[in-house]
């Protein structure tokens, strides 16, 4: 299943681009329509993506993302629910996605069952926004022993020793954290992405990719430069959010993808 | 002051704690503690500490014996009172000591949360005192019924935002101010209330609340008029006050007593009792009992009162609870609401609806603890509450 990203990665090299990866929650804009907004993104030029488990909490997400993850919880959505959404995506679309969640959604299915589940409903991997690296043995291993990678973020504030530690422990990929912050929409390009990029290319071979606070097409194609994956995420959502209806969410993330597609070109 | 029982390398009270934190704030999180470390080692530092909590917040706060009570219960009963400390309750012992440690680390602005509004108080105050800018996030609804403490805030400088998002109560705010940090992390500390979040804060606002339980033994040292405790009861929202006072207590063999809130009762389902009625996670970046469902998806508290509507508690208070140091029992709102009226027609004190829940327990175990010596951390003062009281009445 880690396999399938891996070979995602390579061929956006091979094609002198970035990969593009969006976010989107899952069971939006309802439980009905959601693979649709996945099937529009894939037929648009998206390479993967990462779906993510609405939670209460969510402390690494804005506002648009928050409120997301409330509405997909009041129409129903659930840790299954939103897996069983994940084997339906990679289905449809033939693209690699990893999951996305909280590390106490995790803790409640355990982390063992948790990571077979995403690995049965053929989820390349795993990200959790509030494991850092100290605290990620157990769930790497459960991820390790069930044949799919885990994420591992590095953020502007992290220092050379922390960034080895992250390396070192052979993440799906790095996250990159564009901006300092949580996710959601930035006035401003991040002036710190490419330094950080270059640290951290420094430090791996392998693959990295930046999120947090990319929600233009300019940003998307600053970022693809030093990159091989981009996250665009409360962008897109707020798109659902937004639109009068299944059709229309379709519609515009459909459009809003394509420009991106073009945008991850070098 | 030494460090007794510090929490292990990775920042765990047995399997409970940790830093279950977004990478961004992780190394903040090392620099804070190694600060703290250096600065508790630092006569200067506590030299200052020390002077600033007995000529500012007038420490120590004296022991009080609640004769009335005590006939009427047939037992010896003791307040400590936290309540007189300045800005009314315990908070400030805490606030003072961390916006001393952000002045020492350059981080000129300071955030908070607050629920009730004594630790967003406390934290104004000791911003105003040392010249610090000051963010306070609050619950909508913590704004709405406790107005007073708002402009308490403004009046010393401080921005109040209202978060409207989820419950709108304690357990957004802090979510919120989590969320303001992991952006402005390099110039900004985040003081927060209680002896929550990830590693190294509850091991530093146990240190700086310690000073409770601490006083405690000089005042109540088994001489003539001065019994030691057999019993210490403290509410537990968080748990700042109850480790404050229980800490320097852990290993002397009496009966630690902490009280949650039941809300509408714990079989309703609303109520802030972690402890009594949660199960183990991870909640604001530490691993402790908290409400969830089971998907881990976290439970809206309920309680009558701010600073206990909060679903998790200290990692701490998590580990005294299985190995038994302290035990946990839980008050209604309704009965928390009589005692805090027994307390003020009986003793004169208008008591916070916190520490109301712990005179409450105390009278309904009155029977089983007769004759026994008995202290109640008075941890906050009622004025705050009169409002909110006076509409249950209308």
């Amino acid at each position: 299943m880690a396999e399938r990203m891996r070979s995602m990665f390579a061929a956006a090299r091979d094609e002198n681009r970035a990969a593009l990866l969006p976010f989107m929650t899952s069971g939006l804009p309802d439980p009905a329509s959601a693979l649709d907004m996945f099937t529009a993104m894939a037929e648009s030029g998206a390479d993967g993506f990462e779906v993510g488990i609405p939670y209460s909490d969510p402390l690494m997400d804005g506002p648009t993302i928050h409120e997301a993850g409330l509405r997909a919880l009041a129409r129903g959505a659930t840790t299954y629910s939103s897996l069983q959404l994940v084997e339906q995506v990679v289905a449809a679309t033939g693209k690699p996605a990893v999951v996305m969640t909280y590390v106490n959604p995790v803790l409640a299915v355990g982390p063992a069952r948790f990571a077979e589940h995403v690995a049965a409903a053929g989820g390349s991997g795993l990200i959790v926004a509030d494991l850092p690296a100290d605290e990620s043995d157990e769930i790497a291993e459960a991820c390790r022993a069930a044949g799919i990678g885990l994420v591992l973020f590095v953020a502007p504030t992290t220092d050379d020793a922390r960034l080895a530690d992250v390396v070192a422990r052979d993440p799906l990929f790095v996250y990159g954290v564009a901006e300092l912050g949580v996710t959601g929409r930035r006035d401003q390009a991040s002036s710190r992405a490419a330094g950080l990029a270059e640290r951290i290319h420094a430090a791996t071979a392998g693959p990295l990719v930046l999120g947090v606070g990319i929600s233009t097409p300019e940003a998307a194609h600053e970022a693809a430069l030093v990159s091989d994956g981009v996250i665009v995420g409360s962008a897109l959502v707020r798109r659902v959010l937004d639109a009068s209806g299944p059709d229309a969410a379709a519609h515009e993330l459909a459009t809003a993808v394509a420009d991106l597609a073009v945008a991850v070109r070098r | 002051m030494p460090i007794e029982f510090p929490p292990n390398a990775r920042g765990r009270f047995g399997d409970y704690g940790g830093r279950f934190a977004p990478e961004t704030l992780m190394p903040a999180l090392f620099e804070l503690e190694q600060a703290f470390y250096e600065a508790v080692a630092d006569p200067e530092f506590t030299g200052q500490l020390n002077q600033l909590l007995a000529d500012y917040v007038g420490r120590p706060t004296p022991v009080f014996r609640a004769n009335r009570l005590s006939e009427q219960l047939g037992i010896d009963l003791w307040f400590k009172r936290e309540d007189l400390a300045h800005t009314g309750a315990h908070k400030v012992n805490n606030t003072i000591g961390q916006a001393l440690l952000a002045a020492r680390m350059g981080k000129p602005r300071v955030i908070a949360e607050t629920g009730a509004g004594q630790h967003g108080v406390a934290t104004a105050t000791a911003c105003a005192l040392l010249g610090l800018e000051c963010v306070v996030y609050m619950g909508a609804k913590d704004v709405e019924r406790q107005r007073l403490n708002v402009y308490r805030m403004q009046l010393m400088g401080a921005e109040v935002i209202s978060v409207e998002k989820g419950a709108a109560t304690l357990k957004d705010a802090v979510s919120e101010a989590m969320r303001d940090w992991v952006g402005s992390v390099e110039n900004t500390h985040y003081v927060i209330g209680s002896v929550v979040g990830p590693h190294p804060f509850p091991l530093i606002v146990r240190e700086f609340q310690k000073v409770i339980g601490e006083e405690l033994q000089t005042q109540l040292d088994g001489s003539p008029g001065r019994p030691r405790p057999d019993v210490i009861v403290a509410c537990v929202g968080g748990g700042s006050n109850a480790m404050g006072i229980f800490h320097p207590y852990r290993d002397a063999g009496i009966d630690l007593v902490g009280v949650e809130a039941a809300g509408f009762g714990i079989e309703t389902g609303s109520h802030g009792a972690s402890l009594v009625a949660g199960s183990p996670g991870v909640i604001h970046g530490s691993r402790t009992y908290l409400l969830q469902d089971e998907q881990g998806q976290i439970i809206e508290a309920h309680s009558i009162s701010a600073g206990l509507d909060y679903p998790g508690v200290g990692p701490e208070h998590s580990l005294y609870r299985d190995t038994g140091i302290a035990r946990y029992v839980a008050v209604t709102d309704d009965d928390a609401l009589g005692a805090l009226r027994i307390m003020s027609e009986t003793e004169g004190i208008i008591p916070a609806l916190e520490s109301a829940h712990g005179l409450a327990w105390i009278m309904a175990a009155a029977p089983e603890l007769e004759g026994k010596t008995v202290v109640l951390n008075l941890s906050g003062r009622g004025d705050k509450d009169v409002e909110q009281i006076e509409k249950f009445d209308g």
